[in-house]
């Protein structure tokens, strides 16, 4: 296949970036979109120039790393998965790619395709746990039965892999999806219970704090989102803010 | 010099862990406010590491090459995690766990260190469902089991397919509650370039920030490295793209030995192989062997009618089919460990029964199972006298439920429907069982440098059974490290804070520059890739399943030369005051080209076949390992001597008192 990329190039934060055309020659259907990345790289390696960054570690679709917009959908075009499981036969001969970074005031970029998304990690700081310390004498594991349609709703929640694609997706930018998705895991669990109302409030004061904008319920993060995380933890978050706040 | 003091404590088996505790001396918490530990990855044996101490009190410095703690390669960790909780009442016990695991090593582990294993991984599970850790449960709300390779129990705690990230996201958020705290200051996007000693004590770290490409000193009254495993070393594996050996080899340079570095775990549910583009391999969990059945075609002719496309695998019949584990392994059939199951997929596509187009191949079916549960289901759902069709689809949905995010994987990897036509896989790179050596306290050879998790070498022999290794991450994090670190750092409470401007730290911040230059000031010839995926040829087909003296002298000498090779002629490109990927990559691979020799030293020195490490001159008229206890039922531990051929082998002699030592049989 005959692939033309257009790739934006940004030296570091401070510069300012702009669209680079690149020209890609026999190209695999059997490869992963990253691999197609990776013998460019190599050819660019080859003439002396410096290689497209991104991030990208796992490959394997679960630690949330990669995150590139390919042609203005965060993942590309097939659903359910991350950058690093899309394979080039979902494109075809003679096609334009465009590639970019995540957009977001709260995602800076820190060179080319790759951006800074430590703004995660302080709104799980805010709140994200259950505040147990290691002690080796909890209660027996089994002493808390939870109802399976609970555990697996927790489940659900939890398989977030903070890769950003939602606050990509969505016009404002917003981080709901991935603050609801932390917050539901514990609030669906009883040992989740003491601290609900602090969790719920601190994270979200972390998250509007970060610059990230507001739901407006459209539903593009569900979409994208990589696992599937559903609109019904942000439903879930509100009704835990809300009674958070009346309990004050 | 005794170096290789393993101070395992006196008593019975059962009872040192407890003893140790009791004896060891504690640092009370008001001095612990005084010490400073450097944590060097944030993975489950790091994160959990992190976390405790830092609630204990210490002040904790995380330092990680991802751009969150989250995303450390523990995430990717699949089938499960074993505690000897025997919840399902199928004779479980400590001893059991043990037992299986000492056997699983085949009998090149530590004893204590394996007991205590065991010991503690019933507290994890206890520990993980405190902090809110989703695992699978059962419609009466108790925590479900399933079994895996190499132990005729069900004891592995899981939470679907990604039980390594659901106890990840649990250390990661106790390291969130003391970052919040302020007792861990997180270091993303930092590498460790080299440890400080002064005095001959780990007292800290340079570190280059991946961003800026800056310099950094970080000093500390003691290191912790939990930086995982070295399987990168062979380019292809089931590693993440940037795992190294950064850390644990700089350590050795500085004098912390580096044992059985030879013993490598090859898995053998892996998707294969499938072009020269390929830059990682993907693991299919072995928890898929609890219901997939693993067969080739009996039939030469009709594996070569495959590969040529001209027969399906749904159009063989039974009867010439050949289920090679169940045939040769009855007792375990398909849950043999994954040393064996391996050995036996090469061995029937060496003899020209591998099924994908580059004969690399062998199946994983499901349909056997789909059937199975179908039929349950339908039982269960009142159904008296179900088509085919319907079992079909009911049963679909019982292993969707269970694997359903591996099948999607595979599917969109290699373009096949696993719910319609078996699975192809073969082994591949997935763990390492050597690293640094360490003592019962964790502690490597150099003292205050710790080495926990998959980066040290003491519990799994020369084979980790499947939902080990989660289970020795987090016991090592959260449970032993957080107490003996305590007993070393006890002399340190009057130390007060160790300064980052001697001139030991002068000295090493200078060498980590000079490397870098040279890195970037070579000829510019060859891309770091190019060098890595030759070195990874070199490993797989020279160091890999199969080994023999003559092909592991070829490869010491192979690599040898390709080391210097690239230093002379490697091209990195960009800025070292930036960021920079390919120099990232370049530092890496310079590392893996001096273990990848001492990796063939080790194991063409020894003779014999045991767990992961097959020499083809050892081995019984039926192709199984031949062990041999006499003369090396030891740990090879190599002390760094200015250069990988000069290592200088230390034997640490393994005592089995509680456990009679037999050759492993799993027929």
């Amino acid at each position: 296949m005959k692939i033309y990329l257009k790739i934006w190039r940004q030296k570091d934060a401070n510069s300012k970036g702009g669209m680079v055309d690149y020209t890609m020659d026999g190209v695999e259907s059997d490869m992963s979109f990253l691999e197609m990345l990776d013998v460019l790289n190599e050819e660019l390696v080859a003439k002396g120039e410096e290689p497209v960054e991104f991030d990208h570690d796992c490959r394997e679709g679960i630690c949330g790393t990669c995150s590139l917009m390919i042609n203005g959908r965060p993942h590309g075009p097939d659903s359910r998965i991350t950058v690093c499981q899309l394979h080039m036969r979902s494109f075809n001969d003679g096609d334009t790619i465009v590639i970019e970074p995540w957009r977001a005031k709260a995602f800076p970029v820190i060179k080319d395709l790759i951006v800074d998304r430590t703004a995660f990690d302080r709104i799980q700081q805010a709140g994200g746990y259950i505040s147990v310390n290691t002690s080796g004498l909890p209660v027996d594991a089994n002493a808390i039965p939870i109802e399976k349609d609970a555990a697996d709703a927790s489940f659900n929640a939890a398989t977030c892999i903070g890769c950003g694609a939602c606050v990509a997706a969505c016009k404002n930018a917003s981080a709901m999806l991935f603050t609801s998705a932390k917050v539901s895991q514990f609030a669906l669990l009883p040992q989740g219970q003491v601290e609900a109302a602090d969790r719920v409030m601190n994270m979200v004061r972390q998250m509007d704090l970060e610059g990230f904008g507001n739901c407006t319920n459209t539903g593009a993060c569900e979409v994208e989102c990589p696992k599937g995380i559903s609109l019904e933890n942000i439903a879930r978050m509100n009704r835990e803010y809300l009674s958070a706040t009346i309990k004050g | 010099m005794a170096v290789l003091e393993s101070k395992v404590p006196s008593g019975p088996l059962a009872d040192k862990w407890t003893k140790h505790k009791n004896e060891i001396d504690l640092v009370n918490p008001a001095n612990k406010r005084n010490i400073d530990i450097i944590v060097v990855g944030t993975g489950l044996a790091g994160g959990s590491a992190a976390a405790t101490l830092a609630e204990l009190g210490y002040n904790v410095k995380t330092f990680c090459y991802q751009d969150s703690p989250r995303r450390a390669h523990s995430i990717a960790a699949q089938g499960g995690v074993n505690a000897a909780k025997n919840y399902q009442g199928d004779g479980d016990s400590v001893y059991r766990l043990f037992y299986d695991t000492v056997k699983g090593g085949d009998y090149r582990s530590r004893e204590a260190n394996v007991y205590r294993l065991a010991e503690v991984s019933t507290n994890i599970i206890d520990q993980c469902v405190a902090q809110g850790v989703p695992f699978a449960r059962e419609y009466g709300g108790l925590l479900d089991n399933r079994s895996f390779g190499g132990v005729l129990v069900s004891r592995t705690f899981y939470a679907k397919g990604q039980t390594g990230q659901q106890l990840l996201l649990g250390a990661y958020a106790a390291m969130n509650r003391q970052i919040h705290r302020g007792k861990i200051k997180s270091y993303t996007r930092h590498e460790m370039l080299d440890v400080v000693l002064v005095d001959g004590k780990a007292r800290g770290i340079i570190a280059r920030n991946l961003v800026t490409g800056e310099i950094e000193r970080h000093a500390g009254h003691a290191v912790v490295l939990a930086t995982g495993g070295y399987g990168n070393l062979f380019f292809l594996s089931t590693y993440a793209m940037g795992a190294n050996v950064m850390a644990a080899w700089k350590a050795h340079k500085k004098g912390a030995h580096f044992a059985n570095p030879c013993f490598t775990q090859i898995h053998p549910t892996c998707i294969p192989v499938s072009g020269d583009h390929q830059s990682k391999l993907t693991l299919m969990s072995e928890s898929l062997r609890n219901d997939g059945r693993i067969w080739v075609p009996a039939k030469k002719e009709d594996a070569e009618a495959i590969r040529a496309g001209q027969l399906k695998p749904t159009e063989i019949k039974e009867e010439d089919r050949d289920y090679y584990l169940e045939r040769r392994y009855p007792a375990f059939g398909n849950l043999v460990p994954r040393d064996v199951a391996s050995r036996a997929a090469k061995e029937r596509c060496d003899a020209g029964y591998g099924v994908n187009k580059t004969g690399e191949a062998v199946y994983l079916d499901f349909d056997a199972a789909i059937m199975r549960y179908g039929r349950e289901k339908a039982l269960t759902s009142g159904m008296k006298n179900p088509d085919d069709a319907t079992v079909r689809k009911l049963g679909e949905e019982v292993v969707e439920a269970k694997y359903g995010n591996l099948f999607q994987m595979y599917e969109k990897i290699v373009d096949q429907n696993p719910y319609k036509t078996p699975m192809m896989i073969y082994p591949a790179v997935h763990y390492t069982m050597g690293g640094l050596w360490v003592d019962y306290n964790l502690m490597t050879t150099i003292p205050g440098c710790y080495a926990a998790g998959e980066a040290n070498f003491s519990d799994h022999g020369a084979n980790r059974l499947g939902a080990s290794a989660l289970m020795q991450g987090l016991a090592d994090g959260y449970f032993v490290l957080p107490y003996t670190i305590g007993d070393y750092l006890s002399d340190d409470i009057r130390t007060g804070p160790i300064s980052p401007d001697s001139p030991e730290f002068d000295e090493a911040e200078q060498n980590v520059r000079d490397r870098i230059h040279k890195l970037m000031s070579a000829n510019g010839i060859h891309s770091v890739d190019y060098y890595h995926k030759k070195l990874g040829k070199i490993m797989w087909n020279k160091c890999g399943m199969a080994r023999n003296a003559k092909d592991l002298k070829e490869a010491i000498k192979e690599i040898s030369e390709l080391r210097k090779d690239f230093w002379e002629n490697v091209k990195v490109t960009g800025k070292a005051e930036a960021k920079n990927q390919e120099l990232e990559k370049a530092g890496r691979v310079a590392d893996f080209l001096e273990l990848g020799e001492l990796f063939a030293m080790d194991a063409l020195h020894r003779n014999e076949s045991c767990g992961g490490h097959f020499r083809e001159e050892y081995q019984t008229p039926e192709g199984e390992a031949l062990r041999d206890d006499k003369n090396f039922k030891y740990v090879a531990s190599w002390e760094y001597k200015g250069d990988p051929s000069k290592s200088e082998l230390h034997k640490e002699d393994l005592v089995y008192e509680n456990i009679e030592v037999k050759t492993r049989s799993y027929k």
